[in-house]
């Protein structure tokens, strides 16, 4: 079945769960912002949790599908469509997202994913590698995309509790673990408010507000490799927290690094939205991180009952 | 060596301080160790300058009461052990040597003629030098397949331009501080073009896509126009 693209909103691309085994040779990981609710959303169309989606920014895209599909909306909410759960799109139905009330990023799974060619191993766009996903560009108004017709069926009359949901906040507050120079920055990361900056994207987020003045280490810093959720802490002093797209290795300080089960929290930050920081432990955040595998499991089980 | 925790994600092993072309035979010794017995659970590994950085997915990893990190850490320490003397025993696959043909200043590299006024050379002398030097890949990042150059001549370095271009063409050959390095794509970028290659750095199409890789070591050829478009 296809989806026709009538309008394709603010910046949406077609992500998956990322490039793995190319970052040695700088191909940035790409895939979902917020990886947690892509995998959500797939897990509630019957897809396997890497399978490709739709993630849309700020403002949703506007698409009809040719023929009966299973469908859910994660990740930002949007007026009048039930998000985390299941929905039966009928022949020519028209699903138009528009502005997303709450948070930055949805993500939309069709049942049986969307069919984009694999680009070393992921069907994740790179957008300034110009690189996989739907010809490594985001969707424009008049597109076609191909969906592997698979039917599944649900069953009625349950929903997903959502104590298991990240915290998502306009103000959240995101644990880090200390990056290699935090010791050069004090304490200002963690006794700030910051403020999110208009100029952040699938890249980076900036900071706005408060500035990290460096009170030591040397100038000589010698490239090594980021990932996503690394703050690094340019000459202007206005953090930067990588995400999705950033590139590889990168020579800024580091001041320190979101931890796996907030990085949601950050993807789903709207320009003007605040954020501060707690710092936790490596064995801590592991933990949060097993629990969080362990949720999706169980999840993982009882859907499999209740979509077929 | 050290290794400390970048995130929950990855370690960052460093066998050496700053840049230092004695430490990349131990950094590649160690990118082989880990590509040729790769450990479950390690998803990438990135060498840049002194540093390996290993990342994990701790889900993949095996179960049981080690924790993640300590299990990565494990690992790669059992790797290491022996690292001086694998480098010399078993060292990884040799270093290459890549000749890269570069069309040397006009419409290919607009800034050739900025870069001789600053060194206080002539645009022939510029080429020569920096045909005639070695250089040696000490990472590769910032896109996919760009090389992270060491080895330009004290006389050629150039601060980068002081704004940097909207579209640096691909296979634009470029100077930016002590730095020389060639762009596998089109992308906006600062530093100072003094030529252009024919040869793709980079194949997104292949299964190895990247043509240089972290220890290989590179020459420039200079090439005519002629044989530029010819290439192509």
């Amino acid at each position: 079945m296809e989806i026709t693209v009538a309008r394709g909103g603010m910046l949406t691309t077609v992500q998956d769960l990322g490039r793995r085994g190319h970052r040695g040779v700088g191909v940035p990981l790409s895939g979902a912002a917020d990886p947690f609710a892509l995998r959500m959303a797939n897990l509630l169309v019957g897809n396997p949790e890497n399978a490709a989606a739709l993630e849309t920014t700020l403002v949703g895209p506007e698409l009809v599908f040719t023929a009966p599909v299973l469908i859910a909306v994660t990740g930002a909410t949007f007026e009048g469509i039930p998000g985390w759960r299941p929905l039966e799109m009928g022949a020519g139905q028209r699903l138009r997202l528009g502005p997303a009330r709450l948070g930055c990023r949805g993500y939309l799974a069709v049942a049986g994913g969307i069919d984009v060619p694999l680009v070393l191993g992921s069907r994740s766009t790179y957008l300034r590698g110009r690189m996989g996903g739907f010809g490594g560009r985001p969707l424009h108004d008049g597109d076609t995309l191909s969906v592997r017709a698979e039917t599944h069926r649900v069953a009625e009359h349950w929903r997903i509790d959502e104590r298991i949901l990240p915290a998502y906040s306009a103000a959240p507050r995101v644990r880090v673990i200390r990056g290699a120079h935090a010791d050069e920055f004090g304490g200002v990361l963690f006794e700030s408010e910051f403020r999110i900056m208009l100029q952040s994207d699938r890249m980076g987020i900036r900071l706005g507000g408060a500035r990290l003045a460096r009170i030591g280490g040397t100038d000589d810093m010698v490239s090594s490799a980021v990932a996503p959720g690394t703050i690094q802490i340019p000459p202007d002093g206005q953090p930067i927290i990588l995400m999705a797209d950033a590139q590889t290795i990168g020579g800024y300080p580091q001041a320190a690094h979101v931890i796996a089960v907030d990085l949601p929290l950050v993807a789903q930050l709207r320009p003007g939205d605040r954020v501060t920081f707690a710092e936790v432990s490596l064995p801590e955040a592991q933990q949060l991180a097993q629990a969080r595998e362990h949720i999706l499991a169980l999840l993982h089980e009882g859907l499999a009952e209740k979509v077929r | 060596m050290t290794i400390t925790a970048l995130g929950d994600t990855a370690v960052v092993v460093g066998l050496g301080a700053g840049i230092d072309e004695r430490v990349l035979p131990k950094v590649r010794a160690l990118v082989a160790a880990l590509e040729r017995d790769r450990p479950a659970g390690i998803v990438d590994v990135v060498a840049a300058y002194s540093t390996v950085t290993v990342f994990y997915d701790a889900t993949r990893l095996a179960p049981g009461g080690e924790r993640a990190y300590d299990q990565v850490c494990r690992m790669i320490s059992e790797r290491t052990r022996h690292l001086d003397s694998d480098a010399r025993k078993k060292p990884a696959p040799p270093a290459r040597t890549v000749e890269i043909p570069v069309c040397y200043g006009g419409e290919a590299g607009p800034d050739l003629a900025e870069v001789a006024n600053h060194c206080g050379l002539e645009p022939e002398e510029v080429i020569d030098r920096h045909r005639s030097a070695d250089y040696l890949v000490h990472a590769i990042g910032f896109l996919p397949g760009f090389p992270y150059l060491g080895g330009l001549p004290e006389k050629l370095r150039t601060p980068r331009r002081a704004t940097p271009r909207a579209l640096v063409p691909q296979g634009s050959v470029g100077i930016g501080g002590q730095q020389t390095g060639v762009y596998p794509m089109a992308t906006p970028g600062g530093w100072q073009l003094i030529g252009r290659t024919p040869m793709p750095l980079f194949r997104m199409e292949e299964p190895e896509p990247a043509v240089l890789r972290v220890g290989d070591r590179v020459r420039f050829r200079p090439i005519t126009n002629e044989e530029f478009v010819a290439w192509r």
